[in-house]
Parts: structure tokens; C-alpha cells; sequence
């Protein structure tokens, strides 16, 4: 076991690395997933059947197919049409637009159920259409997609362990090497689950506090204590305060 | 105003035809608001007058006719015989000159007092901040909000929501006032807080209102022409001294002894 840790401490360096890699491909993916959730969930939503026809059958086909074999086929058979990328570039690519196709149906979803009044207010207030998006209807529908978003953002993470198996010297790329140098597999491999689980950890937190502001910024929100801020139970939603009025919004 | 006032009706409806499926809410209805009248329009739920608010703040499409907002086409056109809807370009071009109150205030959650106000007077009016800031301050104190202004709109209660939403309305400095049923989702107490307001508005500017409101002791005082409505037709076009005390049409008689209790 002694030897295991010290295994372990030689071998923190490599670890650095390996979170760079997985964070890397956490982030890009989860930018890219965005976009693509945003572009998707606005598209499914249009009245023209040219922008949500195809919108619904991008979000079908890649929540449709497997994570694994969309990275294989960017990385080994994409190549083969004359298209080469990097092994990061298809990873981020993979992830986000597996996980963007999710995400986007939270987006609509959020997006929905933000009241019919307000898209009329800003209507009758003679806004364009990106405008009330930007401005009125995102930033409402944005504290309501939080948490679902941050539970993809979790299984992104741990989506992107697959990417060891394009040649990416990820975490999970750590893990085995661990396992080959110590020959203990019980020691390697919860070596790897506890890394995880420590970024997993640190990014679900900062899904929460994003939670909070943007709560805060719709007056729902109070100030978190330190217990709530750094744990991992989402905060209840507070109640509009509105004593005078009657179904109101 | 490209004319003089008077001249031409502020809002014009030629055959207005609305659909909702295959109900016909409104069937070619025609009428018309000078510039600066205040028109109430009463009648029973479905009979037609919050679709005519609507239409007018292009919240519905229009199913047939054209409406007129100083003799522009705002909605729809004819060209040649075709009739085409404006592209949205050039409705918001005419959409400028409308504004709207709606009862269920539609305050945006996200932002104060102050920006609710100046957020379209900004954007798209295009005033420099400081002009709107200062704007959105003058209407502030004019519906009694001032020291609300930093608060979230859920920090207020109905009535002041009520009051911000009349506010962020004129920043726009609308020549027609949509009104639908602003009190309706008041208690009774806010009420004639939120009608004080209204009825200082319509004393000292020169805005085309359209009200639609079950205060009839309002409609009375602040209207200058009523028109009473069912299934989606004018029943009886009257003034309010006389719609009130001696409507002709028997419609309108059974209406308002429901709605007055009398």
C-alpha cells in the first residue's frame, strides 16, 4: 500500500495533466453543447417547418446514438473523407454535440415556460425578437434550465472518460497507467472514481452558486450560507412575494 | 403626426375579421378613434374587445380587413387586390406609436423598476441613458413610485406592479394607450389608486386611449364615447351619460343591470 502512494505521489504530475485534458474537454464540450442547445432549442420552437424539421433531426440523431460511436467515427472514419482533427477537437465535438442535443430540449423546455405575457409585454414595448430573447425571456428561462444543465454538465464529465479511448491521456488515461505501474487495481481505479468525484464535486458547485445569481437577479434568491454554498443539495425556490396581487406572475 | 390632428382617425378598422379556428370572434368591424378620444369598450367576456386590443398591439393576427393607425396600414395591405401581411420591418415602424397595459402587469422579473422603464426607450427608441433615466424619474413620481425605483418587480404589490407597468408604457410616448382590463387582477382597495393614476394621465396629456374595463363608474368619467359590444359586433354607440343612464339597444340594458347590480 506504501508503495501504492508513493506510486501515486511520482505520478502527480501526470495527473495534472490528465485533469487538463478531461477539463479541457469538459468545458469546450459544455460551450459547445450550449451553443448548440441554444441554436437547437430556439429551432425546435420556430413556426417554419424548415428550421424545425431539421432542428428536430439533429437533436433526434444525437441523443439517438451512442457516445462511443459518434467519437469513433469522427475519429477513425471521418479521417477517411479527408477530414483529420485532433483527437481533443473530435472529443469537444462528440461531447457537445451529444450533450447539446440533450441540453437543448431543457432549453425549449425552459424556454416554454417563460409566461406568453411576457413575450407580449415586450411586444407591445416594440422589441425585435432577439432583443426579448436577449434581454427578457434568456435571463428568465436561464435560472430555470440551471439545474438541469448542471446535471448534463456532470454527465459530460464523465462522459469524456471515453475519449482515453482515442488516444486522449485524459484522467481515465492516468487511472490505467496508474493501474499498469502499481499492478493494484482496487488502489488505481478508486484513485480515479475519487478524482472524479472531486471535480464533479467542484463543478456542481459552481452550477450552484450560477443558480443563486441568477435567482437573484429574478429577487428570488437570498444570500446562501457557507453550509448551502458548499453543498450539494440544490436551494429551494423561494415564492414571488406579491400579498396584493391575484394571479399574478 | 405626418397630419393635422382631427384630420384623420388615430385607429381605423375596415372589415376587421378575426378567427380562432373556425370561431369568428370579430366579422367585418368597422369603426373608427379620432385622435386624442378616449373610447371605452364594454360588453360580455367573448364578445370581441380584448381581441380589438390585441389586434391592435399585433398580438393577434388578423384573419381579414386592414386597421389603420393615422391612415397607415399597420398589419396588413392591400396590393392591388392582394392582401399581404407588412413585414414585421415596417410594423414596428407604426408599433412605435402604440402602447399597451396589460392586466396581468407583464413586469419583466429580471430587471428594477428603473430598467423595466427604460429598457425600450433605450433600445429601441434610441434616447441616450441619462434622457431615459431622467423620463423614466418624471413618470416615476407622476404614478407615485419614485422610491421604488432600484426594488424588483416582486417586491411590490399588485397595484404598484400596476403602476410601474402604466409608467414603462408612456416612456414609450405612445399617441394610442391600450388598456385591457388593468384592474381586474387587483383587490379592490388598490383599485382606485391605480384609476387616480389613469385619470391623471388622461387629464393632462392628449394620448388615444382604448379601454376595455368592468369600472364602469370610470368608463364614465374619463370616456368620451362608449361602444358596447356582442359577439364580436357594436350592439350601441353611445356617450357615456348616455350609455350608462339611457341605453337605447335592450342588449345593452341587460348588460349593464348585470354588471351594475341595479
Amino acid at each position: 500500500m506504501s508503495d501504492d502512494l508513493q506510486t501515486l505521489v511520482d505520478r502527480l504530475p501526470g495527473l495534472a495533466d490528465g485533469v487538463l485534458v478531461t477539463l479541457q474537454m469538459t468545458l469546450g464540450g459544455a460551450v459547445l453543447a450550449m451553443v448548440v442547445a441554444v441554436v437547437l432549442g430556439f429551432g425546435s420552437r420556430t413556426q417554419s417547418l424548415w428550421v424545425r424539421g431539421p432542428s428536430r433531426v439533429v437533436v433526434e440523431f444525437f441523443r439517438g446514438t451512442s457516445l462511443v460511436v459518434q467519437l469513433f467515427w469522427l475519429f477513425y472514419v471521418l479521417p477517411q473523407f479527408g477530414f483529420k482533427m485532433e483527437a481533443l477537437a473530435v472529443a469537444v465535438l462528440a461531447l457537445g454535440l451529444n450533450y447539446g442535443a440533450y441540453a437543448s430540449e431543457v432549453v425549449r423546455g425552459s424556454i416554454a415556460s417563460v409566461p406568453k405575457g411576457q413575450w407580449e409585454a415586450a411586444t407591445a414595448l416594440n422589441m425585435t425578437w432577439l432583443h426579448k430573447v436577449r434581454r427578457v425571456i434568456f435571463p428568465q428561462a436561464w435560472a430555470l434550465m440551471i439545474p438541469m444543465l448542471a446535471n448534463l454538465l456532470i454527465q459530460l464529465l464523465k462522459g469524456s472518460a471515453l475519449a482515453y479511448y482515442i488516444t486522449l491521456q485524459d484522467v481515465n488515461f492516468w487511472t490505467v497507467e496508474l493501474r499498469r505501474a502499481t499492478a493494484d487495481t482496487i488502489f488505481s481505479y478508486t484513485a480515479g472514481l475519487l478524482v472524479y468525484f472531486v471535480i464533479a464535486y467542484l463543478l456542481t458547485w459552481g452550477m450552484n452558486l450560477l443558480e443563486e445569481r441568477a435567482k437573484r437577479r429574478l429577487g428570488r434568491g437570498t444570500r446562501p450560507s457557507l453550509r448551502e454554498a458548499f453543498g450539494l443539495k440544490p436551494r429551494a425556490m423561494y415564492a414571488p412575494k406579491v400579498p396584493e396581487a391575484r394571479g399574478a406572475i | 403626426m405626418t397630419t393635422t390632428p382631427g384630420d384623420v382617425p388615430a385607429i381605423e378598422f375596415q372589415d376587421v375579421v378575426k378567427r380562432f379556428g373556425d370561431n369568428t370572434v370579430l366579422d367585418r368591424l368597422n369603426f373608427s378613434v379620432p385622435q386624442g378620444q378616449r373610447i371605452t369598450l364594454i360588453g360580455p367576456s367573448g364578445s370581441g374587445k380584448t381581441t380589438i386590443l390585441r389586434l391592435l398591439m399585433t398580438l393577434e393576427e388578423l384573419s381579414g380587413g386592414l386597421i389603420l393607425i393615422d391612415g397607415d396600414p399597420y398589419t396588413h395591405e392591400y396590393k392591388g387586390e392582394k392582401w399581404v401581411a407588412v413585414p414585421e420591418r415596417r410594423r414596428r415602424v407604426v408599433r412605435n406609436r402604440v402602447g399597451m397595459v396589460f392586466q396581468q402587469f407583464n413586469l419583466f422579473p429580471n430587471m428594477s423598476v428603473l430598467e423595466n422603464i427604460i429598457e425600450s426607450p433605450v433600445h429601441v427608441l434610441k434616447k441616450s441613458k441619462d434622457e431615459a433615466v431622467a423620463d423614466a424619474e418624471r413618470l416615476l413620481d407622476k404614478v407615485g413610485m419614485s422610491e421604488k425605483r432600484d426594488f424588483k418587480t416582486n417586491e411590490l404589490s399588485g397595484g404598484q406592479q400596476q403602476r410601474v407597468a402604466i409608467a414603462r408604457a408612456l416612456a414609450m410616448d405612445p399617441e394610442i394607450l391600450l388598456l385591457d382590463e388593468v384592474t381586474s387582477a387587483l383587490d379592490p382597495e388598490i383599485v382606485a389608486d391605480v384609476l387616480d393614476v389613469l385619470r391623471e394621465i388622461a387629464d393632462t396629456t392628449d394620448i388615444t386611449m382604448l379601454l376595455v374595463t368592468h369600472e364602469m363608474q370610470f368608463a364614465r368619467e374619463v370616456s368620451d364615447r362608449v361602444l358596447m359590444f356582442d359577439k364580436g359586433q357594436i350592439v350601441e354607440e353611445a356617450d357615456p351619460e348616455t350609455m350608462f343612464t339611457n341605453p337605447s339597444h335592450e342588449r345593452t340594458q341587460a348588460f349593464l343591470k348585470a354588471v351594475l347590480g341595479g
